[in-house]
C-alpha cells in the first residue's frame, strides 16, 4: 500500500531537498532518457525556472511521439453539488448555503442531449461527497444510464471501497479521478475539518483500491494553491511512481487545477504563477512520457492556448460546473467559475488551428462489455 | 523466401510492402493525403477510434479509396477474450474477417501479451479470421502463432511509437530465417532507413504509423517510406553484399594447403 512509502517521506525533508536543488542537477534531468524522482525534483525546482524554454521543448516533442498531433475532448457533467464535507476552499461546502441539487434520471437525460450536441463522447460525472443522495447505487443507475451515449465514462466523486469500483467497472465505468488536495498531512486537517474526507489515510489508499478493482485508468493531482506546490506535486509522482508499478494494467491521468476565486470567502495560501504552472506541466512530461495531462476550464482562454502545444493530452470546453447547468438550472451554485467559457465548437477550430486533430472518440463501450461478463 | 515474388497475405497480393497507421494525425485529411502518397494498400485502424454505429466515422471517410485494404486493429483491449470480441464487432461493421490482433494489458508501454496473442489468434483463425498479431520478436512465439493459423506476424522492431529503429535485430533475423508465413516488422520504426534496413534483411513488408504522422511533413515523409522500402526490397533481391570486417589478402588459416 502506498501508506508505507508515503510515511518514509517526512514532509520538510522533501521541500528541502528539492530547494537545494542545482543547475547542474537540472540540466541531467533534462538531457537523460529516463528520469527518476531526484530528477523530477530538479525539474519542479526553483533552479529549473531558467530551463524552461529547453523544458517546454523536449515536452512538446515527447508528447507528439507519444500521443501524436491529437487532443483527447472531455466533458464534465455535475450530477449532484450536495456534499457533506466542509473543505474551506470549495464551493460545495456544506456549509455555504447554496440552492442544492441531484439530478433525476430524467434531468440526466435533458443534460445528455445538450453534451451530445455538442459532440461529446467521453463525459466526466462529478458530485459532491456525499453517500445518501450520491452514493453507489446512485451512481451505478447514473452509469447505466448513460452508458448508450458515451463510448468512455469517467467519475470524480467522493472515495469509495473497492468493492463498489469493481460494480461501477461492470455497469461500464472508465475511469476514476480522485485528488488528494494536499499531501501535507499536518495542514491537511486545516482544509477538511468535518465529513468523511477528513480521513487523510483513507483517501491516500482510494487508488490502491482503484488498482484492485481494476479500473481502467485512474486520476491523480492535487489542488494548487493550498501548500507548496513543489513539494505537494513531488508526492503525486511518487505516487504516480508507486501506482505504475503496482498497478501495471491501469492508465494514469494527473491534472493540476488551480485554486481559482468562489463564492466563499477561502483565497489560495499559494499563489502559483503562470511560468510556475508551465514548468510543472513540462516537468511531469519529462518525467513520464506515457501519462496523460488533463487541462479545464479552470485556467483562461490564453493560457489554455499556449498550453495545448506543452504537453498536455486532454481538454474540457463549454463546460458547466453545476448540476442542470447545461440544460436548465442556472441558479444551482457552481463548483468554480469558469475562466475559459469558450464553446466546444469555437475549441475545436482552435485545436485544429494549432494543428492538432479534436480526437472525440477513443474507446468503446464494447470493451467495457467484455470486462463486466468475466 | 523467394526472391522477385509479390507479397501474398492469405491469398491476397500487395504491390506495396509499406502498410500504415492512421493515428496521430493532425488531421483526417492530412492522413489521407499522407497514405495516398505512400502507396500503402493496408492501412490498419483502431476500433476504439472509429464510430461503428453511425457510418459517417470521419477516418473511416477519409479511407475511402480502392488503394486502401482497412486492417482493423484491437488496440485497448487487455485480454484474448475481449479481443476475439473486438474482432467480431470490427467484421460485422467494417465487412471485413482480417484483422490486426493488438493485445497489451500494459498501457504504458503498450507491450503485446504473448499468451493471450496465441490464445486470440486460435481463437479467430478457427472462426474464420484473417489474423496477423502483434508481438514481440520472439522465435518461437512466431512458430507457435504459425502452427495456430496466423496469417502473418508482426514482432516488434522497438517499442510501440518510439522511433528507436530495429534494437530487435538479431532476434528478427532469427524469425525471418524460419517463418513460413510473411514477418511483417511492426513498431518502433522511426526513419526510412530503419525501413530500408528491414526490408534488406528479408522482411516481407513493414508497418509504419508514428514516423509518418508525427513528422512535420507527413506526405513527404509517406514518400520517403514508400522510396525506402522499395529500395530495401530491390536490394534484397538482388543479393545484397554482406560487409566483411577484415580484407581477405592472406589465408593464415588454410594457407597449409598450398605447400
Amino acid at each position: 500500500m502506498f501508506k508505507d512509502i508515503f510515511d518514509s517521506h517526512d514532509w520538510n525533508s522533501v521541500k528541502a531537498s528539492i530547494y537545494a536543488k542545482t543547475d547542474s542537477d537540472v540540466m541531467d534531468a533534462i538531457n537523460k532518457s529516463k528520469l527518476n524522482l531526484e530528477d523530477f525534483k530538479a525539474l519542479i525546482s526553483p533552479a529549473a525556472q531558467p530551463f524552461l524554454e529547453q523544458m517546454a521543448q523536449r515536452s512538446h516533442q515527447v508528447t507528439q511521439k507519444r500521443f501524436g498531433k491529437t487532443m483527447q475532448m472531455y466533458v464534465p457533467l455535475y450530477l449532484s453539488n450536495k456534499c457533506s464535507n466542509s473543505c474551506s476552499y470549495c464551493g460545495f461546502n456544506a456549509g455555504n448555503a447554496i440552492k442544492r441539487k441531484t439530478l433525476t434520471d430524467e434531468e440526466i437525460l435533458r443534460e445528455v442531449k445538450v453534451i451530445k450536441s455538442m459532440g461529446y463522447d467521453h463525459v466526466l460525472l462529478v458530485t459532491g461527497e456525499e453517500n445518501r443522495s450520491a452514493g453507489l447505487s446512485y451512481l451505478k443507475n447514473a452509469v447505466h444510464l448513460l452508458r448508450p451515449y458515451f463510448s468512455n465514462i469517467s467519475m470524480e466523486v467522493q472515495p469509495l471501497e473497492q468493492n463498489e469500483y469493481e460494480e461501477l467497472v461492470q455497469e461500464g465505468l472508465y475511469s476514476v479521478l480522485l485528488y488528494q488536495e494536499t499531501f501535507n498531512k499536518n495542514n491537511y486537517p486545516k482544509y477538511h475539518p468535518k465529513g468523511k474526507k477528513s480521513d487523510f489515510y483513507y483517501r491516500l489508499e482510494t487508488h490502491d483500491r482503484l488498482g484492485k478493482a481494476e479500473v481502467y485508468k485512474m486520476g491523480l493531482g492535487i489542488l494548487i494553491g493550498l501548500e507548496d506546490w513543489r513539494t505537494d506535486s513531488f508526492f503525486v509522482a511518487l505516487h504516480l511512481d508507486y501506482l505504475e508499478k503496482t498497478y501495471w494494467k491501469s492508465k494514469y491521468s494527473i491534472s493540476f487545477p488551480r485554486l481559482r476565486p468562489f463564492s466563499g470567502s477561502f483565497q489560495p495560501n499559494v499563489i502559483m504563477e503562470d511560468k510556475e504552472l508551465v514548468q510543472l506541466i513540462c516537468a511531469y512530461r519529462i518525467f513520464n512520457e506515457e501519462i496523460e495531462l488533463s487541462l479545464s476550464t479552470r485556467e483562461n482562454q490564453k493560457l489554455r492556448n499556449n498550453l495545448l502545444k506543452l504537453g498536455v493530452t486532454s481538454v474540457s470546453a463549454g463546460s458547466k460546473t453545476n448540476p442542470g447547468g447545461y440544460s436548465a438550472d442556472p441558479e444551482a451554485l457552481e463548483q468554480f467559475a469558469v475562466s475559459d467559457d469558450r464553446s466546444a465548437k469555437e475549441m475545436e477550430e482552435l485545436i485544429k488551428q494549432c494543428g492538432y486533430e479534436p480526437v472525440w472518440k477513443d474507446w468503446d463501450r464494447a470493451m467495457n462489455i467484455v470486462h463486466s461478463q468475466e | 523466401m523467394n526472391k522477385s515474388q509479390s507479397l501474398v497475405i492469405a491469398g491476397k497480393t500487395f504491390t506495396s510492402r509499406l502498410f500504415t497507421g492512421t493515428g496521430k494525425f493532425s488531421s483526417a485529411v492530412l492522413m489521407e493525403q499522407a497514405l495516398l502518397a505512400s502507396g500503402s494498400e493496408l492501412v490498419t485502424v483502431a476500433l476504439k477510434r472509429i464510430d461503428l454505429e453511425t457510418q459517417t466515422d470521419d477516418i473511416l471517410q477519409h479511407l475511402k479509396h480502392a488503394q486502401f485494404n482497412l486492417l482493423p486493429n484491437t488496440s485497448g483491449v487487455r485480454t484474448a477474450k475481449e479481443a476475439v470480441f473486438a474482432a467480431q464487432l470490427a467484421r460485422e461493421a467494417l465487412e471485413t474477417n482480417w484483422v490486426k490482433l493488438e493485445i497489451h494489458p500494459d498501457p504504458k508501454y503498450l507491450m503485446p501479451d504473448p499468451i493471450e496473442t496465441l490464445i486470440a489468434t486460435e481463437a479467430l483463425v478457427k472462426e474464420g479470421f484473417i489474423v496477423l498479431p502483434y508481438i514481440h520478436a520472439d522465435p518461437v512465439l512466431c512458430k507457435r502463432l504459425e502452427e495456430v493459423g496466423a496469417a502473418a506476424v508482426m514482432p516488434l522492431g522497438s517499442p510501440i511509437g518510439s522511433n528507436k529503429g530495429l534494437r530487435s535485430f538479431d532476434f528478427l533475423e532469427i524469425i525471418i530465417e524460419q517463418s513460413k508465413i510473411p514477418v511483417v516488422i511492426d513498431a518502433g520504426i522511426g526513419a526510412p532507413s530503419d525501413a530500408a534496413k528491414a526490408m534488406e534483411m528479408g522482411a516481407d513488408a513493414v508497418l509504419v504509423n508514428t514516423a509518418i504522422a508525427v513528422s512535420d511533413h507527413p506526405i513527404e515523409m509517406a514518400k520517403a517510406f514508400k522510396m525506402a522500402v522499395e529500395a530495401g526490397r530491390m536490394a534484397f533481391e538482388a543479393r545484397l553484399a554482406k560487409p566483411f570486417s577484415h580484407a581477405n589478402a592472406s589465408s593464415p588459416l588454410t594457407a597449409f594447403l598450398e605447400d
